[in-house]
């Protein structure tokens, strides 16, 4: 028991967040519409009450600077910034791990020299984050933040350290499925994602209602990286694979512009 | 056959571990020539300021042409990359430093494409922050027109002494029209 923890007890027990989900679920299975991204709305994760828009959003043709993305180059990014586990005196504590994969647009094409950026909480689930206040300790030697550019096929690479689960305050004795942050960009503003990539096996899947939102068992799991072998490297690093396929058009204006150019 | 799209999730709340960094809300420095202030609350259905909300702005230059310029997260102080970022204060508030765009085309309604993030919030939403004062641009716009004139309303940011206000709610009766762009599922 954390003894600086406020009292849990007004906090609801999993058992009404998991009865929450279970109903939920069996409403979505019965409904017969395939979904592939979380919803909105979804009130097991409290947070998300009076922060999902209560209309559904606009469909709208991108206009020219939609249709466009950021530009982020090597004067963003050092190459070192794509390994977790330097830049400190020692080395972190932890599994190290590597987590490497593809970033492809909507079409199935490779997202080259763009942005991947990623955070997450060290081996004991702690962030090295001021309002981080789980008393779990920090690691002088990981500060949990790395950044790369995918290269000409949309390969990304981070080398960093395994995060533990951290509990959270969503209900009583919640706790978070071990998992890192990514934040991708792709050839258009509209492709812009947030994520979060999880482990395989993670005995808390069941219970996590962040997880659980996307209440499509086949989609949920395209966010759980597959521990892959060629990645793992000969007492070194243990390896995971995970692509990221990003959403709506993955057109250029110089697309745009040939297919509406009239006539052909 | 397409394949389909990675789900997102909360951006939660240590995200500016992540994601801030040195001058990520200021496009241009604070007090150049041209410079406005964009600002504004993210606001929840009670009202209340989202203090763990993310703020991104992609946006043309003053004369309607897009950067095609590295630099954002190591900013030089004179390159233009139409990209900011900016993490909300205590009270929801956000603040960029930078130029009004222009119109991508002639005669078009100026905006910034928007994306904004919160703990809380399961997935990102997108909407865009137009520019008060060209009338006629602006009323004949293809979203703003078909928009009724409360939701018409949510999208036009509003000019003050030192540039623009635009508030993003994300919920409630005067919520923020928010967009899905072709090929994006639910
Ligand atoms: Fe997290």
């Amino acid at each position: 028991m954390n003894p600086l923890a406020v009292p849990a007890r007004e906090l609801e027990p999993q058992s009404v967040i998991s009865s929450e989900m279970a109903a939920l679920d069996a409403g979505y299975r019965g409904a017969g519409v395939t979904e592939t991204q979380p919803r909105l709305d979804y009130p097991p994760y409290r947070s998300s009450l009076a922060r999902h828009p209560g209309r559904a959003a606009y469909d709208v043709d991108p206009e020219t600077i939609e249709r466009c993305a950021p530009c982020f180059g090597a004067r963003d990014v050092d190459p070192l910034d794509a390994d977790l586990t330097v830049g400190h005196p020692g080395a972190p504590i932890g599994e190290r791990t590597v987590v490497t994969g593809r970033v492809l647009d909507g079409d199935g094409r490779p997202v080259r020299r763009q942005l991947v950026e990623i955070w997450q909480a060290n081996a004991a689930g702690r962030y090295a984050h001021g309002r981080d206040q789980h008393p779990a300790p920090l690691d002088p030697n990981f500060t949990g933040a790395g950044r790369c550019l995918t290269d000409d096929d949309g390969w990304y690479r981070f080398q960093t350290i395994k995060p533990g689960p951290y509990p959270w305050r969503n209900h009583r004795n919640a706790w978070r499925p071990a998992h890192l942050h990514f934040s991708v960009f792709g050839t258009a503003f509209t492709q812009r994602l947030v994520t979060q990539l999880y482990f395989p096996g993670d005995p808390l899947f069941a219970l996590d209602p962040i997880y659980q939102s996307i209440v499509d068992p086949r989609a949920r799991d395209r966010l759980v990286a597959a521990y892959d072998h060629d990645v793992t490297s000969h007492e070194w690093a243990t390896g995971y694979r995970w692509d990221i396929v990003l959403t709506g058009p993955g057109q250029t204006p110089l697309d745009a512009e040939a297919q509406d150019g009239g006539g052909a | 056959m397409t394949p389909i799209a990675t789900p997102g999730q909360t951006v939660g709340p240590f995200f500016h571990l992540g994601l801030s960094y040195d001058r990520d809300s200021e496009l241009v420095p604070p007090g150049s020539p041209a410079a406005v202030v964009l600002r504004g609350r993210v606001l929840d259905g009670d009202g209340h300021g989202v203090p763990d909300a993310l703020v991104e702005i992609w946006q043309a230059r003053p004369d309607g042409t897009i950067a095609v310029e590295p630099g954002s997260l190591r900013r030089d102080g004179w390159t233009f990359t139409g990209f900011g970022r900016a993490s909300t204060g205590p009270d929801g508030t956000y603040a960029f430093t930078t130029v009004a765009p222009g119109p991508t085309e002639p005669g078009r309604a100026a905006f910034l494409a928007v994306a904004v993030f919160a703990r809380g919030l399961l997935n990102r939403l997108f909407t865009r922050a137009y520019l008060p004062g060209d009338t006629a641009a602006l009323a004949a716009d293809p979203l703003l027109s078909a928009l009724p004139e409360h939701a018409r309303r949510t999208l036009v940011a509003e000019a003050d002494g030192q540039g623009f206000v635009f508030d993003i709610r994300l919920r409630g009766p005067a919520e923020t029209v928010f967009l899905r762009y072709p090929g994006q599922r639910p």
